[in-house]
């Protein structure tokens, strides 16, 4: 069985990239993706980790490089933030075209201007239509099992698409937790070697990346598309399987308090776990509140999602990134949209909150939970609303 | 890590009898008639043979190679415009670790990234100014048509002056790109690789050998090949060839190599011909006038003249 240890999230990081036995490490530092790339780099240079660790010039080289040792059939790793992950843009479409199951973990970080190197999740949702699978840490034992989980689920052979692993900057990067940390012996039978279904091989050669004429770019995104719906299911099956190895379960979409809820934030990423402490202290108060939290953000898992909010009556949908110009935040906009969809009647109000760094207090979940109950009670239509902007 | 002059020791130079037959980069491909770029790729290919692991940057070659079907007989990818060079870093690097951890076997496969030359003076410079810094194993060609053909002809720092391209053209107060070249083998031999050479598929069997040394030495090696492109130079497909020959004959652009960083000229021009006889040949220096001509003959001796003490200084027994 694993160890138990005390261990700042980053580390823990390269760590479980160690045992996942990558090939490949290319990355570029930034703040705050250092701590993993610097910690790779020692594994790799005290023989710890048998890989190449590539010193790239960039971030649009390091997912190039990727690009280039995962087509090379190499089990391959590289992390990120902010305006790294911006400047790997262009690539980031090509990974997921060329069906590569490269793993990356990107510290969530603002984007410039101003610069700032604080958390939150602007980066990531300029990134939301990428077509990778990309799932929300909370902490940081969901930071090694998303990982494992992310190499696993990235090169089974029903999905072969890159995977994101989003972990909160600084909040979760830079702390140190209590975490289980596999065998290598757990982790190898969890994951064995990786088999590419086709690579850059002179005996059987193929050519990757060709051009899309208009007669068959439709119908490659459409391939495209499927293949990321599809992964839903492996998605479940593979955390089945490490909830039997490792006795931890995951789910697309967690509840918390909900059952009798008229009220649910739906949060991402680290802030889930102040909401739930917010959610502990309205309910000593007598509010009925509860929590959604969205492990599984691409593919969306709409069926779960809609389960779990059947119960309530008002969604407080708490985004951590803007969108200039829509009244409502990324998030927000989504999952309206998803409701009217389904024909849902719940209330939708929309928060902006933690940008760049700005903490985010329980009394201000009580602030939200008001206002939001008094629109929600007006039955007016409720424009997207920043938390805690200093007028 | 031997050096590039171990490395060719036993160097078997292809002949005009023993030019390989086999054909990586085959029939299939849709480039335009006379196109020197294409017609330099293939004889490229020819050289590294069948082993070849290919990696194009966006561009000409990349486009009428891979449109309905493809004229790669060898494995070949293509991710971007600016990252072939990082890209062949991966192939590399990823290779690399599986043959350590006997993963694949090590079957002398040889990483080949094509790049023209805006993707390799422009925008991909950064990307391949890394990949020779950190050392890896590949072999980078810059096919050289001295413009970005592939969106239509503009302008790239490759462009020679006084040439006309959409993005430079005369008028009033231009006489088209205002700008020398850039000299990117000489920014190439600036990173110390073990090889460095320039070459013009009218010398159809240096061209080969020149590849074939590359791919065999272990480092990166940098090719500059200087393509003629009929569509963006104004010219008549069937000239190509004559003028390869015609640049290097009036010394606009000199054969040689950088082994180890020693300077040698693999094409010694004693008579040169006059400048002008070379850019006459292309409608894309139609407008210069007779001072810009001279300007231009003026800097290229002074530039030839340059290479020759590099040689002489790095090479003195040569
Ligand atoms: C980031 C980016 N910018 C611009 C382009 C458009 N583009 C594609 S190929 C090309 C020019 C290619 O020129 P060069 O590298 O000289 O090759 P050639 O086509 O002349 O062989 C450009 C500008 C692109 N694909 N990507
Ligand atoms: S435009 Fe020029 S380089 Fe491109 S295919 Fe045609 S001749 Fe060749």
């Amino acid at each position: 069985m694993g160890r138990r240890v005390g261990l700042e999230v980053s580390l823990a990081c390269a760590e479980v990239v160690g045992l996942c036995n990558a090939d490949v490490v290319a990355a570029y530092p930034i703040t705050p993706q250092t701590h993993i790339v610097e910690h790779l780099s020692e594994m790799v240079a005290d023989g710890h980790l048998d890989a190449e660790f590539v010193p790239v010039e960039s971030e649009h080289s390091a997912m190039s490089c990727c690009v280039g040792s995962s087509a090379a059939g190499a089990r391959t790793f590289t992390s990120t933030s902010s305006q790294g992950l911006a400047l790997m843009h262009e690539i980031l479409f090509i990974a997921a075209s060329l069906r590569l199951p490269i793993v990356m973990a990107v510290a969530n970080r603002s984007l410039s201007g101003p610069i700032s190197i604080w958390n939150d999740h602007s980066d990531i949702m300029a990134e939301r239509d990428i077509g990778w699978i990309q799932t929300f840490a909370e902490n940081g034992q969901e930071v090694v099992d998303l990982t494992m989980h992310a190499f696993k689920v990235a090169e089974d052979k029903r999905v072969c698409l890159p995977v994101a692993v989003n972990l909160d900057g600084f909040i979760l990067t830079h702390v140190i937790e209590p975490i289980e940390l596999p065998d290598q012996e757990e982790v190898d039978a969890y994951l064995p070697s990786f088999e590419p279904s086709q690579s850059l091989d002179t005996a059987n050669p193929i050519s990757m990346g060709i051009v899309g004429m208009p007669e068959i770019y439709t119908e490659a995104k459409k391939a495209n598309a499927v293949a990321l719906e599809e992964s839903y299911e492996v998605i479940k099956e593979h955390w089945a399987g490490l909830a039997e190895k490792f006795g931890r379960t995951y789910k697309p979409i967690e509840t918390y308090r909900t059952d009798d809820a008229d009220t649910v934030f739906v949060t991402m990423g680290s802030l889930g776990e102040t909401t739930m402490s917010a959610v502990d202290q309205m309910r000593d108060d007598g509010i009925k509140v509860g929590q959604v939290r969205i492990r599984l953000w691409r593919p969306f898992p709409v069926e779960d999602f809609m389960e779990a909010i059947a119960g309530a009556k008002t969604l407080i949908v708490i985004d951590r990134a803007l969108s200039p110009g829509l009244p409502a935040g990324p998030v927000g906009t989504e999952l309206r949209g998803l409701l009217y969809a389904k024909g849902a009647k719940q209330y939708v109000a929309n928060f902006v909150c933690g940008l760049g760094g700005r903490d985010v207090t329980r009394s201000q979940f009580v602030e939200m939970y008001q206002t939001a109950t008094k629109a929600a009670a007006s039955g007016e239509e409720m424009t997207c609303q920043m938390v805690g902007v200093k007028e | 890590m031997i050096s590039a002059a171990e490395a060719l020791k036993d160097f078997q130079k292809i002949t005009p009898k023993t030019i390989p037959l086999v054909e990586p980069f085959s029939k299939g491909h849709r480039a335009c008639q006379g196109c020197g770029e294409v017609l330099a790729l293939r004889m490229a290919a020819k050289a590294v043979g069948m082993d070849m692991i290919a990696v194009s940057a966006t561009g000409c070659m990349e486009i009428i190679s891979s449109s309905y079907q493809t004229a790669w007989e060898t494995p070949w990818i293509h991710v971007a415009f600016e990252n072939a060079a990082a890209v062949a870093s991966g192939v590399e690097a990823g290779r690399k670790a599986m043959i350590r951890k006997g993963k694949i076997k090590d079957n002398g496969s040889k990483i080949v990234a094509f790049a023209g030359d805006g993707a390799t003076a422009d925008i991909g410079l950064q990307a391949l100014s890394g990949a020779l810094e950190r050392g890896h194993d590949f072999t980078y060609i810059c096919l050289d048509n001295e413009a970005y053909m592939n969106t239509g002809i503009q302008r790239s720092s490759s462009t020679p002056f006084g040439a006309m391209t959409t993005t430079s053209p005369p008028g009033k107060v231009s006489k088209g790109q205002m700008t020398w070249k850039k000299n990117m083998p000489m920014i190439a031999a600036a990173h110390n690789i073990p090889y460095v050479a320039t070459a013009s598929p009218a010398w159809h069997v240096d061209l080969m050998n020149k590849v074939k040394k590359a791919v065999s030495i272990p480092g990166p090696a940098y090719i500059h090949i200087y393509s003629p492109c009929p569509t963006g130079w104004r010219c008549p497909p069937e000239t190509s060839i004559e003028t390869a020959r015609k640049v290097v004959q009036s010394k606009v652009f000199p054969l040689f190599e950088v082994i180890d960083g020693q300077f040698i000229l693999t094409r010694d021009i004693k008579k040169p011909i006059p400048v002008e006889e070379y850019l006459k040949t292309q409608r894309r220096f139609g407008h210069l006038k007779p001072e810009d001509v001279a300007y231009i003959q003026k800097r290229v001796d002074a530039d030839y003249d340059r290479l020759l003490k590099l040689v002489q200084a790095t090479n003195p027994e040569a």
